[in-house]
């Protein structure tokens, strides 16, 4: 399930046989084995400083009918770790699911007992609201600060409040009467670098100056903001959406959602926005608020030992952070459900809705951008919109949709050669190349210069009397007496047309600069730059409708409507319908998109050209492809994320996917009751299967359970340790009664504790059809397949993974061959070059082993630093 | 589970810092009154600010010395647009200090591990490494000697070598982060 082995071995092959020929004994059970080499076993103890090591839990799988396994369970120690997860794996929900209904019942079946045990009952009751409370506090609290900071060094890049250091642009002007008409953001309490340098405010000396230090600045914040990624927390890079749906459907990255993770990306989220480079913070704070959440259910027992149930706080995590990302509460949830979550029951969704509740709470109770609003670009219309206007909504929806189709692709291609390339090796030199040419270009132009949150305000705000920006410079007849709110359509003045062309190069610069941008190595979301293309589009052909509204009134669409001295164009509207069509188009969302502009927007009546433009640019898009972005990031890394949405159309059969192939060596399996301790260990060393059936014995080949590689190691492992007389020769037992044994043997190992006695089956006449649906409707991790109760063959996650793959390929062979990657770190490669031997992989001998891992590190890093 | 919530108390104090700021009461300089008037016959447009309450936000409040004649007065008014605002400095202030005082932090530790604490560990350990391998001199990796301090500190056992062992831990899982990021390009490319 292991990322980069996911795809890479071997199914670009074109054909069916091919694999199986070239099959190695790896691929046939579940390849998902311990591939890089840092999953040891050893490592990983040392490294998980967020795994549940120290859980205690005996695996009788819940609602297990037969009561005398549970007796000989209590006898039995629980063993330290077993039912936990390596790193890069996939959990079990199945499984996670049981064992939070034991332990829930454990608790309900004691609450009677005292009245400790009762509060420790209500206490648990409570704790999955407690958790997401707490979640919706920090994440609020941590967009007020993202917020505030941000706003403030990005204000840095042009100049300082000398009154007071610690206040942006807006904020030192706050109380100034120096303010005038035309130029509102000019006070004397603000100083330009210039001013403050060469003592001029105006001239090209100064534009020079300003130049040199909005460049300084920019390139000093991009360059701290990767080297502390680079440092401290290399997960806390990119948008972090794509992990982020991958771990909610059930895959393991340890330390993505740890507290590094969590202070580096909020740290440099700022410095990456402030930079100037064209990325927005929404998407990194989802992360964050994820991060947030993961870290507070480690306080609660019932959260921070079950997978499953974490993830249900996660998907509430995501809520809340969309909900302070955009200052739309049930957008966010929307947003949890319709993109992020894989798993969402309704519980999920009232916990998520009274996080998003509390983090807008709490941000709005900061007030950030002193607005009493969530965001900046928060706006009000109140004007109607006409039916022919639907015509210009639905092309902005076309131009979404390419500008999707054109993103999505160009920004694989190029993250493809980043990830396949030498050029991926010098992360820190392309943050600063990109933001050198970023803040090189962006000076001059006024709309890129600017914050792109702030830029998006100005596209999305209606040229009322009140405002005075160049956009709104229209030719005013000034006798006209009518009242503030009804402007009727204007002809436009020069300061429109010269507006238009800045904002068509500012256009063709974030289209580029975005493809390059989305990532690079720091924190970098893709909502806000997406936002601000097709607001800009949207700007522009609100302005061409609008003057095309006035200069022919006498068209018959307009007839109608637009008559000589009404308002019926509202270029505002036109900005943000494009904002949606263009999010729409690389995101792929609908639902939860229109209710994110809509709590924006606070208005209703827009719901419908909001809806038909986001569903225009999603049909165009999916006509040139059917993933979003964040799918594309999936595939592109190889992340083991069975997509609900897609549909499996195909006839095979459960037998065409199994593993072992026809030509493949016969099943690893174990048998109940007549291996020994050595057989078992030379098995798992031998092999790198994360799984092994267990069976009554070689002649009747009956499934009896399935027992886990890592369940298997730890428990032999513990009992070498601890309990006396357990040597190679020991009989390893599953079976429920110790067969007699002659006399002098030793004592026999008794493992049906880590048995998992009901493992999903299916008959191998199964359709492929159900199986996928199995796997994506219950979250398993392997099937096994039977005939007539003999084990034939096993079904992992990966191997339907592979199979949907191939399937692709054959139906679409034009398609790019996306997962041509190399593999240029074989993990299973010593220092010599010589294949490692499996038994280095498994742990069983814990002190050669560590000696063997540092040597190796050491030379790794030693190849790599030269 | 203590350790657990010691770790995670700045992060509360912070949150209850924040919180707490933003129900503060205001600050007298926090409020303003601005009214924003178009061009209005031969007056050019014009910004007004004021320090007043909420209820007296208004025109007729606010925009003083009143530009046109008293007729006029209502139809001036009635264009321009006056929006009462809040804000919270301190907020404003703590926010930043706290903000920078981190990043600080941040970089002085950055800093520290990359530059600094490679040379002390290459002249405290300059004698026992040259007697064993010069292999991993050279090695300008911050955390590159994790792997070597694991080791040794799991052999002695106590309450300061804990802690050193708690961070070498950290440093080896960056470490993996950062290969398997920026050298395998198995996440996050």
């Amino acid at each position: 399930m292991e990322s980069e082995q996911l795809f890479h071995r071997g199914y670009y092959r074109n054909s069916y046989n091919s694999i199986t020929s070239a099959s190695s004994d790896e691929e046939l059970l579940d390849g998902a084995g311990v591939i890089m080499d840092f999953q040891t076993s050893e490592d990983d103890n040392l490294l998980d400083g967020d795994a549940s090591i120290g859980t205690h839990y005996t695996m009788t799988n819940g609602g297990n009918i037969n009561s005398s396994t549970h007796l000989l369970d209590l006898l039995d120690e629980p063993i330290p770790g077993v039912g936990t997860y390596d790193d890069f794996h996939t959990i079990d929900w199945v499984r996670e699911k049981c064992k939070d209904r034991e332990r829930h019942r454990r608790i309900n079946s004691k609450k009677k007992e005292s009245a400790w045990e009762m509060t420790k009952s209500l206490y648990d009751a409570w704790s999955g609201w407690l958790v997401v409370t707490l979640t919706g506090l920090a994440s609020g609290a941590l967009a007020g600060l993202i917020d505030i900071a941000a706003d403030w060094m990005t204000d840095l890049k042009e100049g300082i409040c000398l009154s007071a250091l610690w206040f942006n642009h807006e904020q030192c002007c706050w109380g100034s009467n120096e303010t005038t008409f035309e130029e509102r953001d000019k006070c004397p309490q603000w100083k330009t670098w210039a001013e403050l340098i060469i003592g001029q405010a105006e001239g090209p000396g100064s534009y020079i100056m300003n130049y040199i230090m909005y460049i300084f600045w920019a390139l000093s914040f991009a360059f701290l903001a990767v080297s502390l990624v680079k440092v401290f927390a290399p997960y806390a890079c990119g948008s972090g959406i794509p992990e982020i749906k991958t771990i909610l459907s059930g895959f393991i990255i340890r330390g993505y959602l740890g507290k590094w993770t969590l202070m580096i990306k909020t740290i440099t989220l700022v410095l990456a926005v402030a930079s100037g480079l064209s990325l927005g913070k929404e998407g990194p704070l989802v992360h964050v608020a994820c991060c947030c959440g993961n870290i507070f259910s480690y306080l609660f027992p019932k959260y921070s030992t079950n997978e499953a149930k974490k993830r249900e706080v996660l998907s509430a995590a995501s809520a809340a952070g969309v909900s302070v990302a955009f200052g739309a509460p049930i957008g966010g949830v929307l947003f949890s459900l319709e993109e992020v979550s894989y798993y969402f029951p309704l519980k999920t969704l009232w916990r998520s809705f009274f996080a998003a509740l509390v983090a807008a709470f709490v941000l709005r109770s900061i007030n950030p951008f002193g607005n009493s609003r969530l965001v900046l670009f928060y706006v009000e219309y109140h004007t109607p919109w006409y039916l022919f206007e639907l015509l210009p909504f639905i092309l902005l929806g076309v131009f979404g949709g390419l500008w999707g189709a054109f993103f999505i692709r160009a920004n694989i291609a190029w993250c493809r050669r980043r990830k396949s390339t030498k050029f991926g090796k010098y992360p820190v030199l392309e943050v600063i190349i990109v933001a050198a040419i970023t803040a090189v270009i962006a000076f001059p132009n006024p709309y890129t210069r600017l914050n792109t949150s702030e830029l998006i305000k100005e596209l999305f705000t209606d040229c009322g009397p009140l405002e005075s920006s160049s956009l709104c410079d229209y030719r005013n007849d000034m006798n006209a007496s009518k009242i503030v709110d009804d402007i009727p359509d204007r002809p436009a003045g020069t300061g429109v047309y010269s507006a238009i062309w800045q904002l068509c190069l500012a256009l063709i610069f974030k289209i580029i600069m975005t493809v390059f941008t989305f990532g690079i190595k720091v924190p970098s979301g893709l909502f806000i730059p997406s936002m601000a293309i097709g607001a800009i589009a949207g700007r522009i052909v609100g302005i061409a409708v609008e003057q095309l509204a006035y200069y022919h009134h006498d068209w018959f669409i307009f007839k109608e409507w637009c008559e000589v001295g009404a308002d019926c164009i509202t270029p505002g509207l036109y900005a943000m319908v494009g904002a949606a069509a263009c999010l729409g188009g690389v995101t792929r969302m609908t639902v939860s998109l229109v209710v994110i502009v809509f709590e924006l927007t606070g208005g209703l009546e827009y719901i419908v050209p909001l809806m038909a433009a986001v569903m225009t640019s999603k049909w165009v898009g999916d006509a040139f492809g059917r993933e979003g972005i964040y799918e594309a990031h999936i595939r592109l890394n190889g992340y083991p994320f069975l997509d609900a949405k897609e549909e499996f159309t195909h006839t095979t059969l459960a037998a065409d996917v199994m593993r072992p192939r026809r030509s493949d060596p016969p099943l690893a399996v174990l048998t109940q009751d007549n291996m020994t301790v050595e057989d078992i260990e030379t098995l798992i060393n031998e092999t790198s299967y994360n799984g092994f059936p267990v069976i009554m014995s070689k002649e009747s080949q009956r499934l009896v359970g399935f027992a886990l590689r890592r369940d298997l190691t730890i428990a032999i492992e513990s009992a070498r340790k601890k309990q006396e007389g357990i040597v190679g020769s020991s009989r390893v037992c599953f079976a429920q009664h110790t067969p007699s044994l002659p006399a002098e043997s030793p004592r026999p190992l008794k493992l049906r504790s880590i048995l998992d006695m009901s493992p999903f089956t299916v008959t191998d006449h199964t359709p492929m059809e159900i199986v996928v649906d199995i796997f994506r409707k219950l979250g398993l991790r392997q099937c096994l397949v039977t005939h007539n109760g003999i084990v034939l063959g096993i079904i992992t996650k990966k191997n339907i993974l592979e199979h949907l793959e191939q399937l692709k390929q054959h139906v679409e062979p034009l398609a790019p061959p996306w997962h041509y990657n190399k593999k240029r770190y074989p993990p299973s490669y010593g220092p010599d070059g010589k294949p490692r031997p499996r038994l280095h992989n498994v742990q069983l001998k814990p002190i050669a082993e560590e000696r063997e891992e540092t040597e190796e590190e050491v030379h790794l890093l030693n190849s790599t630093t030269l | 589970m203590a350790a657990r919530g010691a770790r995670l108390c700045p992060l509360l104090l912070l949150l209850a810092a924040l919180a707490g700021l933003g129900a503060e009461a205001k600050n007298s300089e926090d409020v303003r009154c601005k009214c924003i008037c178009p061009p209005y016959k031969d007056h050019s447009g014009h910004i007004y600010n004021k320090n007043v309450s909420q209820k007296d936000c208004d025109c007729l409040h606010v925009v003083e010395p009143m530009p046109v004649p008293g007729p006029d007065v209502e139809a001036y008014c009635l264009r321009c647009e006056c929006k009462y605002e809040e804000r919270s400095s301190v907020t404003i202030k703590v926010t930043i200090i706290i903000y920078l005082s981190i990043l600080g932090l941040l970089l002085l530790y950055m800093v520290y591990l990359t530059l600094v604490e490679p040379i002390l560990k290459r002249r405290l350990l300059g004698h026992s490494q040259l007697i064993q391998s010069d292999e991993d001199i050279g090695d300008h990796q911050p955390f590159a000697n994790a792997h070597d301090v694991l080791a040794r500190s799991r052999s002695r056992a106590n309450v300061l070598n804990k802690v050193e062992y708690a961070q070498q831990r950290w440093k080896l899982q960056v470490q993996e982060q950062r290969k398997s990021v920026f050298d395998r390009h198995v996440v996050l490319s």
